[in-house]
C-alpha cells in the first residue's frame, strides 16, 4: 500500500476542458453577458460573473425513452396505505416521474455557472481592439525589461549555458579525434598485462614490439590530449539577454459630461453605461488605468465618481470649459510622454452656439494631438433611430464636430438613444476592422 | 478512555495491537493514515478473506476532487468540452453549497487508486478506506462482470494512450474536427457496448462461401413438391443470382443486425478517416469499461457499505477507535444509506447504497439467524452459519439484476415498504399492481430485478439494414416494448450525430416488438 500526497499537484487539470466548453458555448455566453450588462454598476465592473445560458448547443443528446408515453411498471419504496388493486390518480404534472425526467434533459433548458473575471472580459470585448494602442515614446524611468535573445560567445560566468557548451565540446572532440578516457585506459591495461606476462600479443608479434607500439600510441595520444583540450574557449556559449524597452502600460481616461439642466437622469444613465464600458475595456488593456471625471455646465470642475454621476448643478452650457479643465489636469498630473490618454465625452449636444467654434479649435489644435483616442457620444431620449447615427445638423455639437470627425482618425462620434444601443455603438467604435466601422 | 490507553497510543506502535487506539480526534497525518489503513486491510484480508488489488491511496484537495469529477472520476482523460461543462456545473453547485463532494473516488485499476479528501476528519478517512480501498476494491477484483468486461491492469495505460491520441488529432486535424467525432461518439456511447459478450466477427469471404453453400444445399435437396407451394412474386429488378449472392454475403459480413452502433460505424462507415475510427474505438472502449459499474451499482455499493460497517464495528469492539469516532461514523453511515419514501420531495429513486447495504445485512442475518420464512425462501443458505463466505460468493457471481432476483428477501421488501405500480399513460389512473405481502413478493422481486437489467431499461436499438448498392441508407430499428417510444427531440439530435458519422441518410424506425406496429419513423439526411 502506498499513500501519496497529491495536494501539491498542479491545479486546473481540467482547464483545457473548460476552455473547450466556453469556446463551444461562446454565442450563448455572449448573449448572456449582454443581458447581464444592464444590471451592473461601475464599481463591481471588474468582478467575475455568474451567468445563466441556455443549454442549446451544449446539450448532450442520448437515445432516451419518452417519459410521457407507454406503459411502465415501477417499484417504489415507502408504501403507506396502498393495497393491491388500488387505483390512484396520476400526480399533477407527472410529479414523481417528472423529477427523474429532469435528470435526463427535460429540465436542462438553463445552465448556470460562473465565469472568472478574465473569461468574462475576454468574451465581453472579443474582437475589440484599442486604436493606437501603444505610445511610441518610452517611459524613461521604468527599467527596461531583459528578455532572452539566443546565445552569445561571451558573457558572465553565471550565464554559461552548460548544455550548449558541452554539446559543442563533444562535437569538437569527436571531430578532432581526441582519444577518449576509455581508449587510454584500455591501452594501459594491455600494457600492464603484457609487462606482467599475463597475455601474449594477439597477432603473434614479439612481446617487446607490442609493448613499444603501445607505449608509442600512449605517448601520441597523450600529446593529442594536451593539444586538444576537453573544453576549449571556442566551445563556450552563454545565454544572451537583451534589454527590451517596455511600452507604457498605463492609461488615463477622461470622462467629460455635460451636467446642465438639459441632461436628465436617463441621459446621465446612458452616459454612465458608456463610460463604464470604456473603463472596463481600458482596464483589460493596461496595467494601470486612472479615471478622471470632469463635469461641466458653463464652468468645469474635476470631481469624484459619486458627484460626477449623482451631484446636482445647474447653469448654462459651455463645452470648451471642460476641455480647458482637462488640459489643465493633463498639464498638472499626466505628462503626455508617460500616459496614454483617452477621452470620452458625453453630452446631449447642447452648447452655446458661439462656443462651438472654440471647441472645434481646441480639439484640432490641442486635444486630439495628445490623446490616443476620443469618443464623443451624444445621448438623447427622443426616438427610435438606428443606433449610432444622427441626421447631421441635429444639435449644435453634432454639427460642429462633423468636420473634426472627418479630419482626425482618432476621433469618433456616435449617438445613443437607448440602453440597448450602447453595446452595438461601443463595438462599432472599437471593432477591429477600423474605428469608423 | 483510560489513561493507560492514552499512554500506549503515544508510544505509537507500528502495528496496532488490540485495544490500542488507532487515532483520537479529527486530525490526521500520514502515520495515522498508514497505521489505520494497515489495520483495516488486515481485517479485510485476514478476517473477511477478501481479495484486494494493491491499494494506492492519494490525498487530494477539494479542488482536485472537482477536477476528478470532471474527468468522469478517472485520473487522466482526453479533453472534451462536455467534461468542462460538468466541471462548471459541479463547481457551481459546490460553491453554492447545494451539493457536497464525494468523500472518495476509487478507480478500478491495478493498483487500485483511491482518492481521499484532505478535508475529511480521521473517522471519515477510516470509513472511506474501509469502504473504497477494501469494499470496492474487493468487488472490482472478484466480481465476474468486472472480470469479464474490464482490464484493470491496462486501463490507466489505455487512458494515457487515448489522451495523447486525442491531443495529437486535435493538433493535426483541428479542435473542431475532433470535437465533431467525439460529440457523436458520446451521443452513441450507451450503444457502444457489446451486451452479449464478444463474438467472432464475420469476414466477407467466409460469408460469401456460406451463402453459396446454402444455395448449393438448396439445389441438392431440391424437391419438386415445393413448386406447388405459392411463391412470392418473381423479381423484376433484373438482378442475377451472382449479385444476389454478393449482396447477401456483404450484408452478412456486416454482421447485421448489429446492436453495437459505435462498433458498426467504426468498422463500416464509408466516410470516416482512420483516426476518426480510432476515436470511436476509444469512446467505445471507455463505455465498455464503465458498463460493469452501471450493471452492479447496488451490489458494488452494498458490498462497500457492508465492509465499512463491519470493519468500523470491529475496530470499535476492540477499542481501537473512540466512542466519539463511532458516533461520527454512525451519523455518516446513516445518512449514506437513507432511503426517502417515494412521496418525499428528496426522493431520487431507490438508493443503491440503502438497498445494497440492507440486502447484504439481510444475507448475513439469513445465514446466522434464519426465520421460518427464510428457510422456505432460501433453503440453500438459510442458517448455513457462513455469512461472509455466502456474501463473497454473491459478490463474485452476480450483477444487480440477478442478485436482486436471487437474494431479495420478503423481509427487505417489508422493511422498504416496496410496492409496484402499473403506470399506463393511456389510462388516467395508476394501478397499484403489487404490495409487500404474500401475494406480491415474487412479482415485486421480479419487477425490481428487471429495473436493473440493461436489456430492459436501455432502449433496444439495432442496425437492421444497409442499402449497399444504392444510396447507402442505413436503417435502424428500435424494438418498442410496452409502448415506450423514444423522446422524439432527442432522437433527432442523436440521428444528426449518427448521420454525420455515417455520411449518408439514416432512418430510425420504432417498431413494437410483438405486434410489429410502427410507432414512428425518424429520418436524417446529412
Amino acid at each position: 500500500m502506498d499513500i501519496i500526497d497529491r495536494r501539491l499537484n498542479p491545479k486546473g487539470k481540467s482547464l483545457g476542458n473548460r476552455q473547450r466548453f466556453i469556446q463551444r458555448a461562446r454565442a450563448q455566453i455572449r448573449d448572456a453577458i449582454k443581458e447581464n450588462l444592464r444590471s451592473r454598476s461601475v464599481s463591481d465592473s471588474t468582478s467575475g460573473e455568474q451567468i445563466v445560458i441556455s443549454s442549446e448547443g451544449i446539450h448532450e443528446p442520448r437515445f432516451v425513452q419518452d417519459r410521457h408515453a407507454g406503459r411502465r411498471r415501477r417499484v417504489l419504496p415507502g408504501n403507506k396505505e396502498y393495497q393491491e388493486g388500488d387505483r390512484v390518480p396520476r400526480p399533477e404534472g407527472g410529479e414523481g416521474r417528472g423529477r427523474s425526467a429532469s435528470d435526463d434533459g427535460e429540465g436542462e433548458d438553463e445552465f448556470a455557472f460562473a465565469l472568472s473575471r478574465e473569461e468574462f472580459l475576454d468574451l465581453f470585448f472579443e474582437d475589440l481592439e484599442l486604436p493606437d494602442l501603444v505610445k511610441e515614446k518610452i517611459k524613461s524611468e521604468k527599467a527596461p525589461k531583459s528578455e532572452r535573445a539566443g546565445f552569445s560567445r561571451t558573457g558572465a560566468p553565471n550565464r554559461l549555458n552548460l548544455e550548449r557548451t558541452m554539446r559543442r565540446s563533444l562535437v569538437r572532440r569527436i571531430a578532432l579525434g581526441r582519444p577518449a578516457d576509455e581508449v587510454m585506459a584500455a591501452l594501459e591495461r594491455e600494457l600492464d598485462a603484457l609487462r606482467k606476462g599475463e597475455i601474449e600479443p594477439a597477432d603473434g608479434k614479439p612481446v617487446g614490439t607490442r609493448i613499444a607500439e603501445i607505449e608509442e600510441a600512449l605517448a601520441r595520444n597523450e600529446r593529442k590530449r594536451t593539444v586538444i583540450p576537453y573544453i576549449d574557449p571556442v566551445d563556450l556559449r552563454y545565454n544572451r539577454y537583451e534589454q527590451v524597452p517596455k511600452p507604457i502600460a498605463q492609461a488615463v481616461m477622461f470622462c467629460l459630461m455635460d451636467v446642465s439642466a438639459s441632461m436628465d437622469e436617463t441621459m446621465k444613465d446612458l452616459a454612465k453605461r458608456f463610460f463604464m464600458l470604456l473603463h472596463l475595456f481600458l482596464y483589460r488593456r493596461y496595467e494601470h488605468v486612472e479615471v478622471v471625471f470632469i463635469r461641466h455646465t458653463n464652468r468645469a470642475a474635476e470631481v469624484d465618481e459619486e458627484t460626477f454621476f449623482y451631484g446636482r448643478e445647474t447653469g448654462g452650457t459651455v463645452v470648451s470649459s471642460a476641455f480647458h479643465e482637462m488640459l489643465r489636469v493633463v498639464e498638472e498630473r499626466y505628462p503626455v510622454d508617460d500616459w496614454n490618454i483617452y477621452v470620452a465625452q458625453a453630452s446631449d449636444g447642447d452648447n452655446i452656439p458661439s462656443d462651438v467654434p472654440r471647441c472645434v479649435k481646441l480639439l484640432h489644435e490641442q486635444i486630439l494631438p495628445i490623446c490616443q483616442y476620443m469618443a464623443y457620444v451624444e445621448v438623447g431620449g427622443d426616438g427610435e433611430r438606428p443606433p449610432g447615427f444622427r441626421v447631421r445638423g441635429d444639435s449644435d455639437l453634432w454639427a460642429g464636430y462633423g468636420p473634426v470627425d472627418k479630419a482626425h482618425a482618432n476621433f469618433a462620434m456616435r449617438a445613443i438613444d437607448h440602453p440597448r444601443h450602447i453595446y452595438p455603438v461601443f463595438r462599432g467604435l472599437f471593432s477591429r476592422e477600423g474605428m469608423e466601422a | 478512555m483510560t489513561l493507560e490507553t492514552r499512554e500506549r497510543k503515544q508510544g505509537a506502535p507500528a502495528v496496532a495491537k488490540d485495544g490500542a487506539l488507532l487515532f483520537d480526534g479529527a486530525d490526521w497525518n500520514f502515520d495515522i493514515l498508514k497505521r489505520t489503513y494497515d489495520e483495516i486491510e488486515r481485517i479485510g484480508t485476514e478476517e473477511l478473506g477478501l481479495a484486494l488489488y494493491r491499494n494506492q491511496i492519494e490525498v487530494i484537495t477539494a479542488e482536485q476532487m472537482l477536477d476528478a469529477y470532471a474527468s468522469v472520476g478517472m485520473p487522466l482523460m482526453y479533453r472534451h468540452w462536455s467534461f468542462g461543462k460538468h466541471f462548471a456545473q459541479q463547481e457551481t453547485y459546490y460553491r453554492k453549497g447545494l451539493r457536497g463532494l464525494a468523500l472518495e473516488i476509487v478507480i478500478n485499476s491495478n493498483p487500485s487508486i483511491c482518492y481521499i479528501m484532505e478535508e475529511n476528519s480521521m473517522t471519515m478517512q477510516a470509513t472511506v478506506m474501509a469502504h473504497a480501498a477494501v469494499g470496492h476494491n474487493h468487488f472490482f477484483r472478484t466480481n465476474q462482470v468486472f472480470q469479464q468486461w474490464t482490464d484493470a491492469d491496462a486501463i490507466l495505460d489505455y487512458l494515457s494512450f487515448a489522451k495523447t491520441f486525442v491531443a495529437r488529432c486535435e493538433e493535426r486535424y483541428g479542435l473542431k474536427a475532433v470535437e465533431r467525432v467525439l460529440d457523436a461518439a458520446h451521443a452513441l456511447s450507451s450503444h457502444g457496448v457489446d451486451r452479449y459478450g464478444r463474438r467472432e466477427r464475420p469476414s466477407i469471404e467466409k460469408e460469401r462461401k456460406r451463402v453459396q453453400q446454402r444455395i448449393q444445399e438448396e439445389r441438392e435437396t431440391f424437391n419438386d413438391l415445393w413448386r406447388t407451394v405459392p411463391k412470392p412474386k418473381p423479381r423484376t429488378d433484373g438482378r442475377d443470382e451472382e449479385t444476389e449472392v454478393n449482396l447477401e454475403a456483404e450484408r452478412q459480413a456486416l454482421g447485421l443486425p448489429e446492436e453495437n452502433l459505435l462498433y458498426f460505424l467504426e468498422k463500416n462507415s464509408p466516410v470516416l478517416q482512420s483516426w476518426e475510427r480510432e476515436l470511436l474505438r476509444i469512446a467505445r472502449n471507455i463505455a465498455s469499461y464503465f458498463e460493469p459499474q452501471r450493471q452492479t451499482k447496488v451490489m458494488n455499493e452494498g458490498c462497500a457499505c457492508w465492509c465499512h460497517y463491519h470493519i468500523m464495528n470491529k475496530l470499535r469492539e476492540r477499542g481501537q477507535i473512540t466512542e466519539g469516532a463511532m458516533l461520527e461514523f454512525a451519523h455518516m453511515h446513516s445518512s449514506v444509506i437513507s432511503q426517502p419514501d417515494f412521496d418525499d420531495r428528496r426522493y431520487p429513486g431507490i438508493n443503491p447504497y440503502a438497498l445494497g447495504f440492507a440486502m447484504m445485512q439481510d444475507i448475513e442475518r439469513i445465514c446466522t439467524e434464519p426465520t421460518e420464512e427464510d428457510r422456505e425462501w432460501f433453503p440453500d443458505i438459510a442458517g448455513n452459519g457462513e455469512p461472509v463466505a455466502t456474501l463473497r460468493h454473491a459478490w463474485a457471481n452476480f450483477r444487480d439484476e440477478s442478485f436482486v432476483l436471487q437474494y431479495l428477501s420478503p423481509k427487505v421488501m417489508r422493511d422498504f415498504h416496496l410496492f409496484k405500480i402499473d403506470d399506463d399513460k393511456e389510462c388516467p389512473e395508476i394501478v397499484i399492481d403489487a404490495v409487500h405481502n404474500e401475494r406480491g413478493y415474487k412479482r415485486l422481486r421480479r419487477s425490481l430485478a428487471q429495473s436493473y437489467d440493461p436489456a430492459v431499461t436501455e432502449p433496444r436499438i439495432e442496425i437492421v439494414d444497409v442499402n449497399l448498392r444504392g444510396d447507402r441508407t442505413l436503417r435502424l430499428q428500435h424494438s418498442v416494448s410496452n409502448g415506450q417510444i423514444l423522446d422524439a427531440l432527442e432522437v433527432r439530435r442523436v440521428l444528426r450525430h449518427f448521420a454525420s458519422l455515417w455520411g449518408y441518410t439514416v432512418v430510425l424506425r420504432e417498431v413494437d416488438a410483438e405486434s410489429e406496429k410502427v410507432f414512428a419513423e425518424h429520418e436524417h439526411r446529412p
